[in-house]
């Protein structure tokens, strides 16, 4: 299977070919059997390569296809490589891409008022895409040089947006303003972002963290003079002695790639504005696989971050501050999508907090769990969406628990696992990445688990306003109903992952087994002279433990006191401390800020290039200057053909007559 | 006898007519005078062959004046069918009124 690795990528573009070509004639039907199969074909193939790399003990097994590009000793080979962390990754695009293709089959098929079912009218296109964002995630974790991975990385980035404005044609919409009380004037809200301009504004923003990442690109071939992984790493120690301050700089820029593909500072803006896609999108690309791709990177490239120490403190504190910032404006978000969006930043800021201090190990563990709790959280919230039509405000919601028992349940363990509930997956990582923080800077850890806390708040504050209390738009709740099979089985399979992903990575200290320790190890290579790996004690280890459980617990018990118990006090709070509240409904107004920043001035430039520079030089000057030039010159040409045979004549005589005196008098 | 004529009275004969035919060419407005100019310095031609022939004591010049006189007899034949059609075309056989290309 480790040969054969190639299908996982070759299946989903076989999938995408059959559905993008023939899409309309195989009928929908086939096309929502072809998708899924082809990524569960793909997850099969990444299992059987999984159980032979475990057999070898997690040796990398680099897997050659064919040459791309030779320009004098400029070579790229592509090869895949298969070691413990690209399958790791894999296990995890596949098997949750896997998933939500099967979920997606039942969630792009709307009901109407009447019961009717109607499949959505580009039905094929949808999975096309979906199979072409599989295909490409492949290819930037299974390749074994820079170049692939940026392709990989481009190509996720098109999948995004095409998936992104999936629904191109839907318009932007208003928010309903936030009621404070009779007496005071309630909290006006931004219009929400068409998904058109939600997919460019994710794709511009990206471009500029990967403009970035392939400057890192460039700096790594002019210093090394190749992007294989393979003969990059080993050399790393011997060129940072030699030149100590090349390095860090391809560290900082391949960091400002993984700034804007995982939504971190200052670049998160687009992720928010992603959820205008359909849910399963939002679950797959926006919370589980594509941007946790900046994490891989990172982990991947663990002995340039290592080797700049400086760089990676800048991680660490860019990513805890990125998961205090989400986290404080998921607190009043109304949109259940966009909680989880926020949410989502919030988390990752976790991940490059682990990477930032060193524990890369942890950073992937909950790259992994959080791709298991958060997909179904997003599931879960495409779920409820569609028992709603289409309804995502919270507001309107409520009570929701009887109507729909599966969803419920799954949500709920989605949310313990969010929250690091003791036991569940996301307690085990969260906890073993705050421990890692500890270690490192005891501040960072402070912020860290204030997120938590909050994390564990605005979870469950959307758990309790969604699911439980009376039903506030009593329309909508007569309507809504539990959703079909797909749905259920692909949020039932998620949470039994939610509950028990945290065994891959058990705590150590309490002389429980760590299975991602081991299994990660031989790719992250060891500095020469690393310090002694010293641990905690016991009792700090257990300390950290204890804190996060109570924290966590303690922000779901306040979101039930403050939402179940007490619902006047959200309300009083938010009008007592109105100037607050409204800067965190309004994100800051950091979309504000960027657009009188940068998208207005960049717009007015651009209005100036196109009507100064491309209307009059290029246009006038170039193009209709080239045209009139060729029309004048041969208008005086034309002269010459004056219709008169004898002056032709007399031409040809006199051209005669030059040539042969020529021969004679020369 | 022709031994007695010098090949040069030929030439020059040849010269004139062929310079007739040219300024006819070149300055007659009736569009059959032009064809007829054109066969006058063909035939101008014709006459140096077969005084070369005649004078290198070779047929060659001879076949070559053959040639062209089918050749000519085929051009006049489509030259005045063409002629013809453009009478009818423009009621006119001064050539200047042939003129629907001109730029």
């Amino acid at each position: 299977m480790t040969q054969l690795i190639w299908l996982t990528i070759a299946l989903p573009v076989l999938g995408l070919l059959i559905n993008g070509l023939f899409g309309r004639r195989i009928g929908n039907r086939t096309v929502s059997i072809i998708a899924p199969l082809m990524v569960l074909l793909a997850f099969l193939v990444g299992v059987g390569a999984f159980f032979e790399t475990m057999g070898r003990g997690g040796e990398a097994v680099a897997v050659p296809l064919w040459t791309w590009v030779t320009i004098g000793d400029f070579n790229v080979p592509i090869s895949l490589l298969v070691d413990p962390l690209s399958l790791t990754m894999v296990l995890v695009v596949t098997g949750v891409g896997f998933l939500i293709h099967v979920y997606a089959t039942a969630y792009m098929v709307h009901s109407d008022d009447h019961g009717h079912d109607h499949d959505d009218r580009d039905f094929s296109r949808f999975f096309t895409f979906l199979n072409l964002f599989i295909a490409s995630m492949l290819v930037l974790v299974l390749g074994d040089n820079y170049l692939m991975m940026y392709v990989g990385w481009e190509l996720v980035g098109v999948s995004s947006y095409l998936l992104i404005g999936y629904w191109f044609d839907r318009p932007s919409e208003a928010q309903t303003p936030i009621n404070l009380g009779s007496n005071t004037e309630p909290v006006k809200l931004q219009p929400l972002l068409s998904p058109a301009a939600s997919g460019m504004k994710a794709f511009i923003v990206n471009r500029i963290g990967d403009v970035g990442f392939a400057l890192g690109v460039f700096l790594l071939w002019s210093t090394f003079g190749t992007l294989q992984f393979n003969e990059i790493f080993p050399r790393a120690v011997e060129v940072s002695e030699a030149m100590p301050s090349v390095i860090p700089w391809i560290a900082a820029l391949l960091f400002v790639g993984a700034i804007g593909k995982s939504a971190q500072l200052p670049l998160y803006v687009w992720l928010p504005d992603a959820m205008a896609g359909p849910t399963p999108v939002s679950a797959l690309i926006h919370a589980a696989t594509m941007v946790t791709a900046g994490v891989y990177m990172i982990v991947r490239s663990n002995i340039l971050y290592s080797l700049a120490p400086g760089v990676s403190m800048a991680v660490a504190v860019i990513g805890m501050a990125t998961a205090f910032f989400a986290a404080t404006i998921a607190l009043v978000q109304v949109d259940l999508k966009r909680v989880l969006a926020y949410s989502t930043v919030s988390q990752l800021g976790y991940m490059f907090a682990a990477v930032g201090v060193g524990a890369y190990t942890a950073g992937m563990f909950h790259l992994v769990t959080h791709a298991f709790f958060k997909a179904l959280l997003f599931l879960g919230a495409g779920s409820v969406m569609h028992a709603l039509h289409d309804v995502i405000d919270i507001r309107r919601m409520g009570g929701l628990k009887d109507k729909m028992k599966i969803t419920w349940i799954t949500f709920w363990i989605g949310g313990l696992a969010l929250a690091g509930f003791p036991l569940m997956s996301g307690f085990f990582s969260k906890d073993e990445i705050l421990a890692h923080v500890f270690e490192a800077s005891p501040i960072l850890w402070f912020f860290g688990i204030l997120t938590a806390g909050m994390t564990a708040f605005y979870t469950f504050r959307a758990i309790f306003i969604a699911f439980h209390g009376k039903p506030r738009d009593h329309h909508l709740y007569e309507h809504a109903h539990e959703s079909r099979t797909p749905i259920t089985f692909a949020l039932s399979v998620l949470a039994v992952l939610a509950i028990f992903g945290g065994l891959l990575g058990l705590p150590t200290f309490l002389g429980l087994p760590h299975f991602l320790n081991g299994w990660l190890e031989p790719v992250l290579y060891e500095l020469p002279h690393a310090a002694e790996e010293h641990h905690m004690s016991f009792g700090a280890e257990m300390g950290l433990l204890a804190t996060s459980a109570v924290v966590a617990v303690g922000g779901i018990f306040l979101a039930y006191f403050f939402y179940m118990l007490q619902p006047s006090i959200p309300q009083n709070l938010a009008r007592s401390t109105r100037s607050l509240f409204a800067l965190l409904a309004h994100k800051y107004w950091i979309d504000e800020l960027y657009d009188t920043l940068f998208v207005q001035p960049g717009l007015k430039l651009a209005q100036a290039f196109a009507d100064g520079l491309d209307k009059v030089v290029i246009d006038d000057m170039f193009v209709d200057g080239t045209a009139r030039l060729i029309g004048r010159f041969g208008g005086i040409l034309s002269k010459l053909q004056n219709g008169y045979t004898g002056s032709y004549a007399l031409a040809t005589f006199i051209g005669v007559i030059i040539m042969i005196s020529y021969f004679f008098l020369r | 006898m022709i031994g007695q004529v010098p090949l040069s009275y030929y030439l020059l004969l040849s010269a004139i007519l062929f310079a007739i035919g040219a300024g006819g060419v070149l300055i007659r407005r009736n569009v059959i005078i032009v064809l007829m100019c054109v066969e006058m310095m063909m035939n101008a031609v014709n006459l140096t062959f077969i005084a070369f022939s005649r004078y290198l004591d070779s047929t060659t010049g001879q076949i070559f004046v053959f040639m062209i006189m089918a050749v000519a007899a085929v051009e006049v034949a489509v030259g005045l069918a063409l002629l013809v059609e453009l009478n009818r075309h423009k009621d006119s056989v001064n050539i200047n009124d042939f003129n629907s290309l001109k730029g």
